[in-house]
């Protein structure tokens, strides 16, 4: 269900109570995101971890996969900051490269579910009918059931992996990017500026995609912040279950799920993944709060659908 | 009330109707053939040809489909190919379980928000008052299967205070029950504690800031009783439908709390079903956790109605 933690009147005003005080409404919406503290912070993470994402091979001082039985359970230290595990694998260089598995994971699943949530919702929104009501009492459906046991429905139909993960995750998104596209189309259709385009004889296409969407972008931009948080805890979490990546591929979630079975010899297994998990969620939720709050002068709404783990 | 009740029952027809179908959907999605699906890999023929036959496998899809719902609708949930047992049976066992730690998950997480929440509507400026959205925010990042992990090191291994696996009966040994399912609560109850929390502060502010508190203020009442009697009391009707609307939040939470402190209830049993690929079990517990799902949001909003008399005139 979903429980929306941004329709409810707390999120707003928990967003809001990070704006120090109310900027100028002529500095544009960049200007607006950058008087936030806390939203810049998380971007800066965030463009952090990509990076060292994508320079895994020069950061990570060791092959995730190279493994050393005589290194066993090391505990951090400055030759391996974030310790060993089972097989002597340095516990640093695999959270290093299970950021790539992360970050792509966030990235496929908002393409899934922005690709084919916008166009149902703008589909939806524009015609109407009973196409429109059945499609969205289908979603509604989908929004009904937990993310995360819909996302182990779709692995139980496909079979488990990273692949099928990410599918599985960004399926979970679209629901939310097809009622937040359908609710702004509705509202613009009737908006002067389209009926003055549509008056001029153009195609409904040209006015579903060039007139009405680019002004629909708002609250879309939001939802893909928040779709990229859920979709990475998602996935960390099916991979913490068994039913994502799969060893000895690094990813954060299946780290803790191996590293839960070592607590008592190797307690760092269990923390420093989780902290890269948690640290990930965080910033982006941050930003996602920090983007509505400075789009918010803009009509912009947000639809975020409850996480999943 | 009583129309409003009828009403309400018959707008959830399409939606169980629609879930059903979804359900018995999800065998023949699965590529190859849905009997194998559902009996596994090591099938003799009989079986299978049995199967096809009660499946109906010649017949027109909306046969089948017939013919499964008239089976789910008189209890007969199918049989699980790894045990051999009936669905129907490893249900009846795995719920009671699952709800014990659901029952006890919401009043973990209703002792964290109530007092949370009033904190944050009353005293917002203070530095309790930023604590508070400082929990919220963690709460809400940290996912259920870390915070899992370091309850069991901090409580279970370094401290040695709690239980990190089992359990028992609530009935059988009240006290180990309950240090059984201290830290499981505690990991699925914090999440929905920092929704529950974010709401009731919400909804506090917007009472304290009605006219009828005002008047009780001016009337020379303490804060104590302007708080506690005038405004908490309406504040709460919201927060009750959120915590109905949590319950999917607490499912889903399941599956990942219990695989961490090996508990024997409904989400392990999903778990080990898709893995194990038994494919009825699947289908048994998404209809469950649907139905139940439909029924707590009837629920809720009979309450609400109930609570707040406007709701069934509009």
């Amino acid at each position: 269900m979903s429980v929306t933690a941004a329709q409810t009147p707390g999120a707003s005003a928990v967003a809001a109570d990070s704006r120090p005080s109310e900027p100028p409404a002529n500095r544009g919406t960049f200007g607006r995101l950058r008087g936030q503290r806390a939203g810049m912070a998380g971007l800066t993470a965030l463009l952090l971890l990509a990076v060292l994402a994508l320079a895994a091979p020069i950061v990570a001082p060791r092959d995730p996969l190279a493994q050393d039985r005589a290194d066993q359970f090391k505990a951090p230290s400055l030759a391996n900051p974030f310790g060993t595990d089972e097989f002597g694998r340095d516990i640093f260089s695999r959270v290093v490269y299970g950021a790539r598995l992360s970050l792509l994971t966030g990235a496929v699943a908002v393409l899934i579910a922005g690709l084919a949530g916008v166009p149902l919702g703008l589909l939806g929104g524009f015609f109407g009918g009973w196409v429109d009501a059945l499609t969205m009492r289908v979603l509604d459906f989908l929004l009904a059931v937990p993310a995360i046991l819909l996302a182990m429905v779709i692995i139980a139909i496909l079979g488990p992996g990273s692949l099928n993960a990410m599918l599985a995750v960004g399926i979970v998104g679209v629901p939310a990017f097809a009622r937040l596209t359908r609710a702004s189309t509705l509202a613009l259709k009737q908006r002067d500026f389209v009926l003055a385009t549509r008056a001029l004889g153009v195609g409904p296409f040209y006015l579903m995609f060039r007139t009405i969407l680019p002004n629909a972008v708002n609250p879309i931009l939001v939802q893909v912040a928040v779709t990229a948080s859920v979709a990475m805890l998602l996935e960390a979490a099916l991979s913490f279950l068994g039913l994502g990546t799969k060893p000895p591929d690094p990813s954060w979630g299946s780290m803790l799920n191996t590293g839960r079975s070592f607590l008592h010899q190797a307690p760092w297994y269990g923390l420093f993944p989780g902290i890269a998990i948690t640290g990930t969620v965080l910033s982006l939720n941050v930003v996602a709060d920090a983007l509505q709050a400075a789009l918010a002068g803009e009509g912009g709404t947000v639809n975020r659908t409850e996480r999943g783990a | 009330m009583g129309k409003y009740i009828v009403l309400r029952l018959v707008q959830l027809l399409p939606v169980l109707l629609l879930a059903s179908v979804a359900v018995w959907l999800m065998i023949y999605l699965i590529p190859g053939d849905p009997a194998i699906a559902l009996l596994g890999p090591d099938v003799t023929p009989e079986q299978l040809a049995r199967a096809r036959e009660r499946m109906g496998l010649d017949q027109p899809l909306p046969v089948q489909y017939a013919l499964w719902l008239g089976r789910v609708v008189q209890g007969d949930l199918g049989v699980s190919y790894v045990g051999s047992v009936p669905v129907r049976t490893m249900l009846a066992q795995r719920i009671p379980v699952t709800l014990q730690l659901t029952v006890a998950a919401l009043l973990v997480a209703l002792a964290i928000a109530a007092p949370l929440g009033i904190l944050a509507a009353v005293r917002p400026r203070s530095w309790a008052g930023r604590l508070v959205t400082v929990y919220n925010t963690l709460a809400m990042a940290i996912p259920t299967f870390w915070l899992g992990i370091l309850l069991v090191l901090l409580f279970g291994l370094q401290l040695k205070w709690l239980p990190t696996s089992g359990f028992v009966p609530f009935w059988e040994d009240p006290g180990r029950a309950v240090r059984l399912l201290i830290l499981p609560a505690l990991t699925l109850g914090a999440y929905v504690s920092a929704v529950l929390a974010r709401f009731t502060r919400a909804a506090l502010l917007e009472t304290i800031s009605q006219d009828y508190v005002r008047t009780a203020r001016a009337k020379g009442l303490r804060e104590r009783s302007v708080i506690g009697v005038h405004a908490l009391r309406n504040a709460l009707i919201p927060v009750v439908t959120v915590v109905g609307l949590q319950f999917g939040a607490f499912m889903g939470g399941t599956v990942i709390t219990e695989a961490i402190f090996d508990y024997p209830g409904l989400g392990r049993m999903l778990l080990q079903a898709i893995l194990q690929r038994d494919y009825t079990v699947i289908q048994a517990t998404m209809l469950f956790v649907v139905f139940t799902f439909v029924l707590i949001n009837l629920l809720t909003d009979l309450l609400y109605a109930y609570l707040d008399p406007r709701i069934r005139y509009a």
